[in-house]
């Protein structure tokens, strides 16, 4: 674990997380708005991955951005280590963003094609006021270079030289430059094959242990998340629905379970009937005054329709947004 | 830091950027040691021999005061280059800068710009020009500065038009993420991406630039004599045309030769740095 980590058991806690967008406006055309993250509450364990799964478009990719204030919150606080981060100034910032680092989805994009991967992994150091002499920085390259399974000949290159894979190489590379404690993983293998997907998650897994890293794995992956993550958290609509204690939990909430049974069984004596689910996702522009699942739900009554269920804990960790949770 | 001059040697491989930046090299040497190259000083008279015809003695013939033709078109040179090259580098660096912000920082800044832009776009190039001198009054820094005015709406575009879609890359931010401010990113991200298409729009608009102030030059708004300018050089040659229509052709030749190496070249440029689409984009 990293020394300069407070103690406390959770690294990062988000409390209440609001984020509005708004759109549209103009000459006598009001504008809209809709809560990509809506009144999100969370803790992400120390030296645990915590897996946050969703529909696209249920506000994952915004509550990634939010912990890492790469936006600013609409409403509530992100605590990370003890610090609350909407409170930072622009060089204390600076400074926690040494701790806490992003590996992308598009490792296409997430290299400037006019940087050799030399540079862009000796950019972190740059961009913190570090200099370097050449031999320390030779010496830095060398060693990041390594520790992702890259050969330092690739160093010269340009990222349209290398492959989608080699390029998420890079981008863990440059994401653990300044040795953080917390790493957010943004679908790192989305747009991957799935050989090369193994190959991340295991780099990532081993790099976890070596470097006692706490991950916030967001991904549509189920069977991913479930091989990867220690917690599962569940999102529909920008709300948290359910926290499951750990991959094998059973998930109680009718979307929750919809979700995790429909990922596909390559056994076929082992295949299972899929619960299908009816109706479509409201406009994240609609306010929903009740659940946000409700519509589609087999169990929804007027209760889920009028007011928004709470999560609640059914102990062990397992919470629940529900009020009429599944046996 | 070598790769940034790779476009450049395959556009002079090419047989028209070859040819043309031959022709560009003359264009600049003849501006560069004018002095030295010229045969006779630009402004010694001679009444006696005016209007004569091209000879041994004077390859291009002589004007209506017997200078030297050929000479004074080697010292055009310097004033053409000099105006066109100096406005066209302001009004690069201007629109990088007014389109770089306004597109990063967006809001009421972008709202400004791009409406002042707009509107300047919306007139030729000649007419802002024409407008600006009768307000400064005529002489070579006069049109240096109202070209570079002139032609500030369609760098800042084109610059705006690129800086938009690359604040938007990963890489924006995932160096926001390891705690880089506005200037970093800016300048040690966003500018050099956009500023191939940038430089290549300077370089064709030079040409542009050189036509402008021969033509300001023409209207008698440019340098004033005794130094010579091409426009000037074939405004003087109007009354002459009859007499000694070498007064005009040679200038006109001039200005023809160098802005169409420019474009050819500018052209061989393009499909170096395989930029078409990006300029087109604007």
């Amino acid at each position: 674990m990293n020394a300069l980590d407070a103690s406390g058991d959770n690294l990062v806690q988000i409390t209440d997380l609001t984020r509005e967008f708004s759109s549209g406006g103009g000459f006598l055309k009001p504008r809209r708005t809709m809560r990509a993250v809506n009144n999100v509450s969370l803790d992400v364990p120390r030296g645990k991955v915590t897996g946050v799964v969703g529909e696209s478009g249920c506000g994952k990719s915004t509550l990634a951005r939010l912990v890492l204030r790469l936006l600013e919150a609409t409403k509530g606080t992100v605590t990370f280590d003890g610090k609350d981060l909407s409170t930072q100034s622009q060089a204390e910032m600076r400074r926690l963003r040494r701790r806490m680092q992003m590996v992308f989805q598009d490792p296409y994009s997430a290299i400037d094609p006019r940087y050799t991967i030399r540079r862009a992994l000796l950019e972190p150091f740059q961009v913190q006021g570090e200099a370097k002499s050449a031999s320390e920085a030779k010496a830095t390259v060398d060693e990041l270079i390594s520790m992702v399974g890259l050969s330092p000949r690739m160093m010269a290159s340009f990222p349209h030289q290398l492959s989608g894979g080699q390029k998420q190489r890079v981008g863990i590379a440059r994401a653990l430059a300044l040795r953080p404690s917390f790493l957010v993983l943004d679908e790192p293998t989305a747009s991957l094959d799935v050989s090369i997907q193994a190959q991340i998650i295991d780099l990532l897994e081993s790099l976890k242990e070596e470097l006692g890293l706490t991950y916030l794995f967001i991904s549509h992956d189920l069977s991913l998340v479930r091989y990867f993550c220690d917690r599962v958290v569940v999102m529909y609509l920008g709300r948290l629905v359910e926290i499951l204690p750990g991959a094998g939990a059973r998930p109680r909430h009718h979307y929750a379970h919809a979700l995790l049974d429909s990922n596909f069984e390559p056994d076929p004596t082992r295949r299972k009937v899929v619960t299908m689910l009816g109706g479509e996702i409201p406009s994240p522009f609609a306010k929903i005054p009740g659940c946000a699942f409700a519509a589609r739900c087999p169990a929804a009554n007027d209760l889920c329709m009028r007011e928004r269920p709470p999560l609640t804990d059914l102990g062990n960790g397992h919470m629940i947004a529900c009020h009429n949770p599944m046996d | 830091m070598m790769a940034a001059f790779e476009p450049i040697k395959t556009a002079i491989r090419s047989p028209r950027g070859g040819a043309s930046a031959a022709v560009l090299l003359l264009v600049v040497a003849c501006a560069l040691f004018a002095p030295l190259i010229a045969p006779y000083a630009y402004d010694i008279q001679n009444l006696p021999g005016s209007n004569a015809e091209p000879s041994a003695a004077h390859w291009m013939g002589t004007d209506e005061f017997g200078r030297d033709l050929m000479s004074r078109i080697i010292y055009g040179a310097r004033t053409s280059l000099t105006v066109a090259v100096t406005a066209i580098s302001i009004s690069v660096v201007a629109g990088l800068s007014l389109g770089a912000m306004a597109a990063y920082f967006g809001g009421w800044f972008d709202r400004t710009v791009t409406a002042v832009v707009d509107l300047t776009w919306s007139f030729p190039e000649i007419l802002i020009a024409l407008i600006l001198i009768a307000i400064i009054g005529p002489g070579v820094g006069s049109v240096m500065v109202a070209v570079s005015i002139a032609y500030l709406a369609q760098f800042t575009r084109l610059t705006r038009a690129q800086i938009m879609a690359l604040k938007n890359e990963t890489f924006v931010e995932a160096t926001t993420n390891l705690g880089a401010g506005h200037f970093h990113i800016i300048f040690r991200h966003l500018l050099p991406n956009a500023l191939a298409p940038v430089i290549v729009a300077g370089m064709l608009a030079t040409g542009d630039a050189i036509i402008l102030e021969a033509t300001l030059g023409f209207f008698g708004l440019g340098a004033q004599p005794p130094t010579p300018s091409w426009g000037a050089m074939m405004s003087s040659g109007t009354a002459q045309i009859f007499i000694a229509p070498w007064i005009i052709i040679f200038p006109g030749l001039a200005i023809a030769m160098t802005v169409i190496s420019i474009n050819l070249f500018g052209d061989a440029l393009i499909e170096a740095l395989d930029i078409r689409n990006r300029l087109r984009s604007v």
